[in-house]
Order: C-alpha cells, then structure tokens, then sequence
C-alpha cells in the first residue's frame, strides 16, 4: 500500500507542514512529493532502519525509577520537522535578545541587584526562590557570561504564532538527538535535504569548543576543556559522551578531578594533569560537596573556591537556575526593556503567578483548564494538565498551591502546532515543541535547528522524552525553495 | 589519559578476552562428549576448576552436571566470570569510555551484549549450543580486528592490549594445568601410551591443535606443555603473551627496552625472562603443577601493581611528579 497525505486530516490544529487545505506548505512541499513517490511501505523500512541503527548505536538514555540496565531509545519520527526562513529570522532574533537580557540579569541579580531595587521585580520573588544561590553572590565569572548553552523551548499556538514555553539556562539536554537525528535523515532523504537548502547543525561540536576555550583565562595558551558527567547511568549520559567524543575533549567524573594547590587537576596515568574549563553537565546542587549539598558524590570538593579565585571556569555558571524560575519568567518582557530598552520579540505563554492573589483565585477556579507547573521543576515532572487531569488530581494541585503558592505558574492549555508522524501504516498529527541551542560565547550563535520533540501518545501534550515522547530533525529553511524541482527527485 | 579510563579499557578487553576463553572450552567440552563413551564421568567439574571459581560453585549449585556448569559459566550473573557477567562488564567499561575507543568497537560490544542477552531469553541455546559458543568466539574475535583497524596504537590501544594479554596467559596456564593433571596424573611417564582424543581437546581449547601439528607432528604431553607455555610464535602461548605485555606496559610508561622506572615493570620484564630462557626440562622437574600455580600468583601480582601504578592516583604523588 503507498502511503499518501490524501486522507491527512489536520483537524483543528496549526500543522507545520499541511495547511487547512491539505496541501503541503511551502516549504514542505518537495519533501510531502518524495514521500508520495516512494515504493510501497519504503517509507516504513526507512523508519524501522533508523530505529535498529540508534540502538546498535546504543544512543539511548537511562528511565529513572525504572530497573537497572533499563535503556530506551528515544523514538524518533523519520519525516522531518520544517521551519522556513522566515519564520527563524524571529526566532533567531528573538532568542538573541531574551539570553543577552538574562544573562544581564543574572549578573545583576549575584552583584549590584539594580533590577531589584528599581522595584522593577519584586525582591522577596527572587530571594525567596530555592533557585537563587546565595553562594554565588559577588561571583565574576570568566568573561561576564553566565549561561553559555542554552536549550529555550518554543511552541507554536493555533495561530501560528510561537511562543517560548521555558527558557533552560541550567544543563539543557537533547544536543545530541539532534545531531544524531540530522545524520540519519541524511541519509534517508537526501536530494530532498540538499534541494530543501537546509542550514546544517553539524558544526555545533566545534562552535561549543570555542565558546568553551573562550572562558579559559588570557595566560594559558592551549586550555585544557573537559565535560563533567555523574557517569554512566544518568539519562543523558549517551550526549555527554557523545560531545566529549566529537570535541575531542576528556569525559570526567567527579571522581576523576581534584582540587589541589589552588587549582582543579584530573587524575591521569602520567599524575596529574591542570583542568581550565569544565563544561559539567552535573547540576549546582551536587557540584561541590563542600559548598552545596554535602551528600554529594558526584561533585569535586573544593570546585568552588578554585571558581571563585578564577582559576578555572565552569560552563554553565552556578547560579544560572534563578532564570529560569517560571515566577521569574513571567518577567521577561520587563527584564528585556530594563537592560536593553526593547520589546520582546518572541512572546511568552501569558502566565498566571499563583503568589498573586487575584491571578491565584483565577487559577484555583479553573484548574480543569489550565496547565499548572511548578515553578522550580523542569522535564515534565510536578506539573497538572488541566483538561486531561482528573477530579482527585485537581484536588491535589488545589491543595498544593494553597500550601506554597509561590511555587506554583499556571498557563491556559495551547494547543501545540502538530506535525504528521508515521504511526503503523499511515500518516497521524501529533503535538510538538521546538528546542534550539543557543551557544553563548565571543558573540551569540543559535544552532539553526534544534530538537523537535513528538507527544507521540494520541492527544498528548507532554513531549519530554521521560514521559513517552519522541523526536524529529528539524531542518531550517535557508530560504524559500524554488519551485519546480520535480526533476532533482 | 585519565585513570579511571584507563581502568576500563584494561577491564573491557580483560572481560571479552575472560569470555572467549570460556566458550571455547565449552565448545571443546560439548564436542568432547560427543566422541566419548556415555559413561564417561567427570567431564565437566573440570571447567570449573579452570576458571578457579569452584567455592562459588559449590556455593550456588550442588553438583558438576552439564546443565549446572553450563548454566554457571554461561548465563548465571552471580557468578561474575560467567560469559553473560563477563560480556555485560565489558559493556558497561565500554560505555564509559565511548569518547576514547572508536564508534565501531563500541558499536560491537553492544551488539555483542544484545546478541548474548537475547540468548538468556530465548531457548536456541539448548538446541545448538556449538552455534551460540561459536557466535560468541567471532563476536570477540570480530572486537579484535575492528580494535586493530579502528584504533590507534596509542596509550589507550597499549592498555587494552595490556588486559587482553594478561588474561590470555593466565587462562592458558590454568587450561594447561587443570587437564594435564586430569589425563596425566602422578609421574609424566615419556612413551607412555596416550589418548589421542583427549590431548587433541586440550590443544583445541586454547585454539592450538592446527599450529601444534604444524610444530610437532606427534602429540606428545611434553611438547604440548612446551607449546603452550614456551612457544615463541603462538600467540596464545604463556611467552608470547607476556612477551608483547611487557612490550605494552614499556610503551605506556616510555621506557626504553629493558630499563623499568616502577615496581610493576620489574616484576613483569622478570617474569617475561624467566620463561625466556627456561626450559620445559625444568619445568617438569620442578613440577609442572606446581610452576604453573607460581605463575598464576605472580600475574595476580602484576594485575594489582597495574592498579596501584596507574589506576589508583593518590594525591601525595603530585609531589613525586
């Protein structure tokens, strides 16, 4: 049977690559014709061929909770996700903008706090926030940069606008899903990719080394750079790896660095070795037992002081959580007109901050429709999907946000733009969301692409790879393709 | 490079070169049976005893049966020496140290783990048991030529090599001592009449039956035990290990040849010119039991100041270097 779109149906929704007519958009329209053309079930081989490569590749990631040795792929999507031209100059802009303004933030927020006593933010929302560290106070970090890689997540509503959900200035994860994903599609479609004109992603590795070695301080002539993993059997440890491999940097564990003398050493078959940047993929809490949580085995006793004296420099810094506080959020457009004058150019999800009195009656009466997060969780976890939630789950948000309510954002429910998968044997819409990299260094990069995550569960809008959703490539426009190209397929 | 790697790849290569060796004496084992009389007892107790595992043994299983001693070195994952232990450590090594070894060893080594993970599922394993040891044996072998066209000889490459040989020498030496005493026991009697059969097995689980005859046309215990432990051209052989072992270890720590700058160098280059100039005269006047067990301890030995030289960084050594 040859798989087609004729029976596609869009239902009420924004779908990145069919419009309200059933046609393909058009950027996606040399991509829907190749997928028309191919042999029956070719299209179901190429799915399961990239599945069987990811996992003899072992690109997998850990389940927490589940059994030991439990590891999954994550499930990817063979058709690819399009953004044209067009609508990536705002993203593009819009990202640029949004990490230039909290990175300002942060640094004022760990020095002078003039956002603060401007009243522009009230004060008791940042100094009562479990994010906000008062270890890093005073903290001069290399260079001025505080969140260096950054994975913001953007959604598009009905409308077709998009909006940024949340901002990750911690340890984003899924780079390398995307890189991966890139490699595949590749080689499954390529006279369509190279006829698409589509910005490639790989030289990612090699911008995120730079940025690295650009906070190495002026004296040291070749940094040393390595990535710091809490090892084997955390969920991403298949991307830190990964980054270290296409780096060519070494892969660490806190066990592997000491601090001695004044500076932070690795443990190597020659004695020991100076370290000057550490990109950590471990977060605050567990970096230094000796200033954070103490419990910590992960982490490298006395990383902070050495930090603090600026004799080595950590990617991202400490203390970057505080942005992305979803109360904190909720701010942003005042944030980027304080520090740079400007409107926002990629909007928020409009938010309700259960702290408010008002907007908290709002929220506790409508529980049923809204989506209400916690303010200091990430990776779909602590989170209430109102209209797919039950009566006895309402309840315990009810209770939840009336006990801390500070803790607690609620958002109305979008309904996320969709984008046909492969389900069985025909094409289905499922719900997405877009996370692009932004790398901070001598100037700002955003990778153009990113990690396109699938709600593949029929009806979801949870796309967290912990909570069953999937992934595509995302192919990013150089500009409008030509029409007519039948005869590059 | 950093100690904990170096650990791992050590380990890694240790385990894969640990499984071979276990499915090929089970392999040699079953095809041994087939030829035997159906009386013949006793067959399989001796495998255990080769993997000096036999208190654990005792331990978990109350009798030597097929069954149980294929069970316990094939599948059981509380015996770790086991092939499914051995293949799952190696894996997890090989996990950690992805950045250093290239994509195409890590690549084998999990479809490696699939394949014998997938084999404690399903039951083909009881039907064509010489396919499963089989698969596993190029499954190692197969790590090994991807090891040698895939990664450079460096540091990492020496002490892979490092892992593999050791264990190598170790598990020849103990193949050797366990059958010679089975099928030779008390005095070596020179002409005594032997079993062709039984000589040839031991010869075939440390892959040496094709090059013994092309060295010695007869099989004759002496020379066997001269093959396989002072052979200069074998590449299972006891020398022959240890030979380009001790030719890793100088590499990684830089010494010229025949210099040594730590307590493991020496004890290595020793041992590798002991055997050197040794002879198999000797080696049955002293007792081959008894040579070989002083064989197998001074390797333990050199295993654990592997450790403490390179693994086990201390922080007073800064001072040292």
């Amino acid at each position: 049977m040859r798989l087609d779109f004729s029976n596609y149906d869009t239902k009420d929704f924004y779908d990145e690559l069919i419009d309200k007519s059933g046609m393909p958009r058009s950027g996606a329209k040399l991509l829907i014709k190749r997928i028309e053309s191919l042999e029956d079930g070719e299209i179901i081989n190429f799915q399961k061929a990239a599945e069987a490569l990811m996992y003899e590749m072992g690109i997998t990631f850990n389940v927490y909770g589940s059994e030991e040795g439990a590891e999954k792929i994550i499930p990817f999507d063979i058709i690819p996700r399009i953004v044209e031209a067009k609508d990536w100059l705002t993203i593009e802009s819009g990202l640029i903008q949004r990490i230039t303004a909290l990175n300002l933030f942060v640094d004022d927020i760990y020095h002078q706090q003039k956002i603060l006593k401007n009243k522009v933010i009230p004060e008791d929302l940042i100094l009562s926030a479990s994010s906000f560290r008062p270890e890093c106070v005073g903290l001069n970090v290399p260079r001025k940069i505080w969140c260096h890689i950054t994975g913001t997540d953007l959604v598009r509503d009905k409308d077709g606008q998009h909006y940024v959900l949340e901002d990750n200035l911690r340890c984003p994860s899924g780079v390398s899903y995307m890189l991966e994903n890139r490699e595949i599609l590749k080689r499954v479609f390529p006279r369509v990719f190279s006829a698409s004109n589509v910005l490639p992603v790989n030289d990612y590795s090699a911008r995120l080394l730079e940025s690295l070695q650009y906070l190495a301080s002026d004296n040291v002539t070749s940094p040393k750079v390595v990535v710091l993993t809490p090892g084997i059997y955390n969920s991403a440890y298949f991307e830190h790896s990964f980054l270290a491999q296409q780096m060519g940097v070494e892969l660490v564990e806190g066990s592997d660095l000491v601090v001695m003398d004044g500076f932070v050493h690795m443990r190597t078959t020659q004695g020991f070795q100076r370290v000057d940047v550490i990109y950590r993929r471990i977060d605050d809490d567990f970096i230094d037992p000796k200033v954070f949580r103490s419990d910590s085995a992960l982490g490298v006793p006395g990383l902070m002081e050495v930090y603090r004296n600026g004799r080595v420099a950590l990617a991202n810094a400490p203390g970057t959580g505080i942005a992305d506080d979803k109360a904190v959020y909720t701010y942003l457009p005042k944030i980027i007109k304080y520090y740079l004058g400007e409107d926002m150019i990629l909007p928020n999800v409009p938010t309700y901050l259960c702290s408010d009195e008002k907007e908290r009656a709002y929220v506790l009466a409508n529980l049923d429709k809204l989506v209400v997060k916690a303010t200091n969780e990430s990776g779909g976890y602590g989170m209430l999907v109102g209209p797919h939630s039950t009566k006895q789950q309402q309840a315990e948000f009810a209770k939840l946000i009336r006990q801390n309510p500070r803790n607690y954002i609620a958002q109305p429910t979008l309904s996320l733009s969709r984008a046909p998968v492969l389900v069985e044997d025909k094409f289905e819409g499922r719900h997405i969301d877009l996370r692009p990299y932004v790398l901070y260094g001598k100037e700002i990069y955003v990778v153009p692409g990113g990690l396109t995550r699938v709600a593949l569960k029929k009806g979801s809008l949870v796309v967290n790879s912990s909570q069953g959703g999937g992934s595509k490539d995302t192919w990013v426009l150089r500009e409008s393709p030509v029409e007519n190209q039948e005869d590059i397929l | 490079m950093l100690s904990r790697v170096a650990n791992s790849i050590y380990w890694m290569s240790r385990y894969l070169e640990r499984a071979e060796n276990t499915a090929r004496f089970i392999n040699v084992n079953l095809n041994l049976t087939l030829d035997m009389p159906n009386n013949f007892v006793d067959q399989w107790a001796p495998l255990v005893n080769i993997t000096g595992d036999d208190a654990l043994f005792l331990e978990l299983y109350e009798t030597p049966t097929r069954e149980n001693v294929l069970q316990f070195l094939t599948f059981d994952l509380k015996n770790p020496s086991s092939i499914y232990s051995c293949v799952r450590s190696a894996r997890e090594n090989a996990r950690s140290v992805r950045e250093i070894i290239s994509s195409e060893m890590w690549e084998q080594v999990n479809l490696f783990y699939i394949m014998v993970r997938n084999a404690v599922q399903d039951q083909s394993i009881n039907l064509n048991p010489n396919k499963f040891y089989g698969d596993v044996k190029l499954a190692c072998h197969l790590f090994g030529g991807i090891t040698e066209a895939t990664m450079s000889h460096g540091e990492a490459w020496h002490f892979l090599q490092l892992g593999e040989l050791l264990e190598r020498a170790d598990k020849t030496s103990r193949i050797l001592d366990v059958k010679y005493y089975i099928l030779l026991p008390g005095e070596l009697h020179v002409g005594k009449a032997v079993d062709n059969i039984q000589w040839s097995a031991l010869l075939k689980s440390a892959s040496a039956l094709e090059m013994y005859r092309k060295h010695s046309k007869q099989i004759d215990p002496m020379k066997v035990a001269d093959f396989l432990i002072l052979n200069r051209e074998f590449p299972r052989s006891v020398l022959s290990c240890l030979t380009r072992a001790n030719f890793s270890l100088n590499s990684i720590s830089g010494s010229s040849l025949y210099a040594f700058n730590s307590v493991v160098e020496r004890q290595l280059g020793r041992l590798v010119a002991d055997i050197n100039y040794i002879t198999i005269d000797e080696i049955i006047q002293t007792g081959l039991h008894k040579f070989l067990e002083t064989l197998q301890i001074r390797i333990d030995h050199i295993d654990d100041e592997i450790y403490d030289t390179f693994f086990a960084l201390r922080n007073a050594d800064l001072h040292q270097a």
